[in-house]
């Protein structure tokens, strides 16, 4: 994948295990890690889906979202996962939809907390992402496959353009951020290096190289969050088209 | 605004994907088609300011791929035809992969122009162009081997290129030299292998029988082609799609016999080149008698009068004339 100029940082599983062998893991802290990794991954598709496909209001749909993540570290009902069955991510879909069933017949509010990492999430910022993003879902697996990948690539972006402005490489991310994430009309390598000053050989060089951290992290960030190799592989090949091995 | 929005999703995911060419010549546009073989982009060269097209395989640690790719690389070099996409360049990517550098064809596949050829002509016309480039292969010791629809680009102005040679089959002296110095044969397929689509793909190749495909399969896929353009339907697979189009009583019987003849099931049964069915579906067009079909006394008058309508009014109307013109004068 040429990842050699690329190399490992926080924040992204530093490994390729699965998320299901590191929640199964014996030791405590790598469980508590492993389920945070999950929460940061996975709880803004279960909030959209809770919102969008089950049209729960905002308050209900946080009350669940965090109800389900705290029952799923407290029962380790996740860790039940037979990769051979389905992709990891429907199988969360399926839970978060049985643990609402539930939550509704029972009419019961679960207890938060009970020792899981706690995560800061911004569920207005996520209100206002399902306003601006309207497009229909064609179905529930089809949406929640949506904003898993949508919330896999904010978090990919956030920690490469930390790595790179930390790394005095700001006009690497500004390139990337002008071409690839949110390019103007017409936007151009040559207008580009005139508008940074920079060579046309720069910038390609440039972008290509932050386009490859991108991949990295992106592909770090999958693999900490499919349920086996296999999956990952799949994934990868459907996300980008390539095969990793 | 707040989070990516769908376009930028959909931007990034296409970016990360993009190969890493390790030259800053060709500047990647955007991705314009993705098979199963690989992906093509359309990019700008900046060495001589113009658009061109990238093909590059998925996988980096296929052999096979690489193989086909290199075939492909070469058959178009091979092959200088304007029915043919002419090759630029070829390069490898950072990771290893073979990509190759070819013109930019604008147009639409054969499969979106369809609905654009409205008259019967207009089809005809078309399929002959199609058959024009594959010809020629066959001429230079080219078989095509996958010739469908979506493999055929047509112009603004009606011109017609012939893509995808990635599974072609090269014959030719070298092909009796690779015993020592090249286990894999030259169209980069083993045997048993099937190549092909299914519906344009003949029954022998269906097999996987590949020592006994000549150009004989790219006229059964062409007869497969002519097919579609004539009944808007793509043959059933397994069905007998020769069979079928005797049937089309909506078609003139000529062409039906020129379509039947192509999609023959055995290759013996079939038109023995690619320039004999297109010169019978020409002979058609321009009202004259063709190879694949005996006519009755009936049809062969039918085709007579309106292929020499005019002539026959001329001279009806002289000989009426020339009574007139008698009587009156007695």
């Amino acid at each position: 994948m040429g990842t050699d100029d690329v190399p490992t940082r926080g924040g992204f599983p530093a490994t390729r295990h699965s998320v299901i062998e590191r929640i199964r893991d014996t030791n405590p802290d790598t469980r508590r890690a492993a389920f945070g990794d999950l929460v940061e991954g996975y709880w803004k598709p279960v909030y959209k889906h809770l919102r969008v496909t089950w049209r729960l209001d905002a308050e209900e749909a946080r009350d669940l979202t965090q109800g389900f993540f705290t029952d799923a570290f407290q029962k380790a009902w996740l860790e039940r996962f037979e990769p051979g069955k389905a992709k990891f991510r429907t199988f969360v879909r399926v839970c978060a939809d049985r643990f609402v069933m539930n939550a509704r017949q029972s009419r019961s509010r679960l207890k938060r907390g009970g020792g899981a990492r706690t995560i800061s999430v911004d569920f207005d910022g996520a209100d206002r992402e399902i306003f601006d993003h309207h497009a229909a879902p064609s179905g529930p697996d089809e949406y929640f496959h949506q904003e898993f990948v949508r919330a896999l690539f904010e978090r990919t972006l956030q920690a490469v353009r930390h790595e790179y402005e930390s790394s005095g490489r700001s006009v690497h991310y500004a390139l990337f951020d002008r071409y690839d994430v949110a390019p103007g009309e017409d936007v151009s390598y040559a207008q580009l290096a005139a508008e940074f000053d920079l060579s046309a050989t720069q910038v390609t060089n440039y972008l290509a190289q932050v386009r490859r951290t991108f991949r990295a992290r992106a592909l770090e960030a999958l693999a900490g969050l499919c349920g086996s190799d296999a999956e990952f592989q799949r994934e990868a090949r459907d996300l980008f088209g390539v095969e990793v091995r | 605004m707040s989070g990516l929005s769908d376009a930028a999703v959909s931007r990034l995911r296409a970016a990360a994907a993009w190969p890493e060419l390790g030259t800053d010549r060709y500047e990647i546009l955007e991705e314009i088609g993705r098979g199963g073989m690989g992906a093509v982009y359309r990019a700008v060269d900046a060495e001589l300011d113009r658009e061109v097209a990238i093909k590059v395989p998925h996988d980096a640690h296929s052999p096979g791929l690489d193989r086909r790719l290199r075939t492909e690389a070469r058959v178009l070099a091979k092959l200088e035809h304007p029915g043919i996409v002419p090759i630029h360049d070829v390069g490898r990517l950072s990771d290893g992969r073979l990509f190759y550098v070819m013109k930019h064809v604008r147009g639409r596949t054969l499969r979106d122009h369809l609905g654009e050829l409205t008259s019967l002509n207009e089809r005809l016309r078309v399929f002959e162009r199609i058959c024009e480039p594959v010809a020629f292969a066959h001429a230079h010791g080219c078989i095509h081997r996958d010739l469908k629809p979506e493999n055929v680009m047509v112009g603004s102005f009606g011109e017609v290129m012939v893509m995808d040679w990635g599974v072609a089959r090269v014959s030719g002296a070298d092909q009796n030299t690779t015993a020592t110095d090249a286990p894999p044969p030259r169209d980069g397929t083993q045997p048993g292998t099937v190549v092909g689509t299914v519906g344009f793909m003949p029954p022998e190749q269906a097999r996987g029988s590949s020592a006994s495909i000549d150009e004989r399969a790219d006229v059964y896929s062409l007869g497969a082609i002519l097919y579609l353009l004539l009944t808007g339907e793509v043959p059933v697979p397994g069905s007998d799609p020769a069979a079928a189009i005797r049937r089309r009583s909506d078609l003139p019987r000529p062409l039906r016999s020129i379509g039947a003849r192509a999609l023959a099931a055995s290759p013996d049964d079939r038109y023995r080149s690619v320039a004999a069915l297109a010169d019978d579906v020409s002979r058609f067009r321009a009202g004259q008698a063709v190879d694949a079909h005996v006519e009755t006394l009936v049809e062969r008058t039918v085709r007579f009068t309106r292929t020499y309508r005019a002539a026959i009014l001329l001279v009806l109307a002289y000989i009426v004339m020339r009574g007139l013109v008698a009587v009156l004068a007695g």
